[in-house]
């Protein structure tokens, strides 16, 4: 018993790092059991000082996966200590689900269409559209989408909420522009100068609309050799 | 084995049933055999513009319910020569008294007897159209230089290019009004074109006498001097593969007179 409670004891390792401290949770053994250790450790481990700043905590599992229940009793069990802040809880795993939907999400889908009225387009990631998207037609995306040909019709970029994304076309005059949830005020704009090449993006919870050669600057991300992930 | 062409258009009162009586007409004069198939079931016209309105007996809902056989519906054109039949639509009944199924096997079944059999499609996407594509080999979309109209035969290309026993449309540009394009006031066979993308296959000036020529019951392509009519057996001989050149719009009016009229200011 003693053995087994010293063993028990190493399930959890704290350090403390400049930017707070850093729990190291074991990954083999039972959850409950590093629940249990956990709420020991930390309870022994507080210094009640009043007034004093809360403490930033990093969490790693390790090669455990902490499911989304999980995750919400570990919280639980650290903010209940009213002593911490949680920065982030860290997994060296991911599910397969998550795995195949981030590289579904980095991946570029290209296709060579005109979309019509009534169309719609939907990719996980950026969408490389060869071709025009005609009034009333509809293309979105989860990442950017760059259209090589004439944007009329409805472009969402970054659906599920990425902000990064941008929407590039070589005429654009969309009749609709969002970005993750930011909808374009005033896309009247589009109607009086229109340049060839030009992209959205969102700066300062608004879509700007400028020349495409800009995007270097602004969203450098978009450069690179290989897949992002 | 005939060809069946389907003429659609999305938006309704661009001329379908003009441009289908008249191409059928015109095929007819060219000499091949042409059945026309009204599928406006209720709301129908096409006997109406043909003039062979009051010799319907049966009709195509009578035919796909089995009260009568497949010819005794078909109305002959006595201005051909068995060239040119009509398969009149029921009035009575509504699109859902026939299913794109049916409409395949009764097109199939003209097929036999027909060079070409054109089919006037009703105006939506819901069941007329269905059904009046399910037995289509070719489609042409009618448009005119409106942008509801263009942007209608947008939606309807975009589904007709999802059939996938339908060809890729060719489009025939209506009622154009020359003073009006040039003046700015219309879209031009550009912007319609590059905004549609498919291929262009005639246009037809709007002219008064196309109005007149429906109320009486005589298809325009009857007259061999009207620009329209000419426009319509244009679109018919590109139908059989001839290359005709699609003539520009502004046709300069011939003759002393005209230059005379043109340099007042007198529109012809």
């Amino acid at each position: 018993m003693t053995a087994m409670s010293n063993k028990l004891l190493q399930n959890v390792i704290i350090k403390g790092t400049k930017q707070g401290l850093t729990l190291h949770l074991d990954d083999s053994c039972s959850f409950q059991m590093l629940m249990q250790e956990l709420d020991a450790k930390l309870s022994a481990n507080i210094r009640t000082q009043e007034n004093s700043p809360l403490i930033k905590v990093r969490v790693h599992t390790g090669n455990r996966y902490v499911d989304e229940k999980q995750e919400a009793e570990l919280k639980e069990l650290i903010l209940k200590k009213k002593i911490f802040q949680i920065e982030e809880i860290k997994s060296n795993v991911i599910t397969l689900e998550e795995a195949k939907r981030m590289k579904e999400e980095s991946e570029m889908t290209s296709v060579c269409a005109i979309i019509r009225s009534g169309q719609v387009i939907e990719v996980p990631g950026d969408l490389l559209l060869i071709g025009d998207v005609n009034p009333g037609g509809q293309v979105s995306a989860g990442g950017s989408i760059f259209v090589l040909g004439t944007l009329k019709g409805i472009a969402h970029a970054g659906k599920h909420g990425k902000l990064e994304a941008v929407v590039t076309a070589s005429v654009l005059k969309p009749s609709l522009l969002k970005i993750g949830d930011i909808i374009n005020p005033t896309p009247e704009n589009f109607m009086q100068e229109a340049h060839e090449m030009e992209c959205a993006y969102v700066e300062d919870g608004q879509i700007i609309i400028d020349k495409l050669q800009v995007l270097k600057r602004k969203r450098p991300h978009l450069h690179k050799f290989e897949g992002g992930f | 084995m005939g060809e069946a062409i389907v003429i659609t258009s999305g938006k309704g009162g661009v001329g379908k049933t003009t441009t289908s009586a008249n191409l059928g007409t015109s095929l007819a004069i060219l000499g091949k055999k042409v059945c026309l198939v009204d599928t406006d079931i209720g709301l129908r016209n096409l006997d109406v513009v043909m003039g062979l309105e009051n010799r319907i007996i049966y009709d195509l809902v009578d035919v796909v319910e089995g009260r009568c056989k497949l010819h005794q519906a078909l109305v002959k054109d006595k201005r051909f020569d068995d060239l040119l039949y009509l398969l009149p639509a029921a009035q009575t009944s509504d699109k859902n008294a026939v299913t794109p199924a049916q409409m395949k096997q009764l097109i199939d079944g003209l097929k036999q007897d027909y060079d070409y059999i054109i089919i006037d499609c009703p105006a939506g996407i819901e069941q007329g159209y269905k059904n009046a594509v399910a037995g289509a080999d070719k489609a042409i979309v009618v448009t005119t230089p409106e942008v509801s109209a263009v942007r209608d035969a947008d939606r309807i290309i975009g589904l007709l290019e999802k059939e996938e026993n339908v060809e890729p449309p060719k489009l025939v540009i209506n009622r154009i009004r020359s003073h009006m394009v040039k003046s700015g006031e219309m879209l031009d066979i550009d912007d319609i074109t590059s905004h549609l993308s498919i291929d262009l296959i005639g246009i037809v000036a709007d002219d008064d006498q196309v109005i007149k020529a429906s109320n009486q019951g005589e298809p325009i392509a009857l007259d061999p001097n009207n620009r329209a009519s000419i426009a319509y057996r244009n679109i018919a001989r590109r139908i059989l593969g001839e290359s005709v050149p699609l003539k520009p719009l502004d046709e300069e009016p011939k003759g002393f007179v005209a230059k005379i009229k043109k340099f007042f200011g007198v529109r012809a």
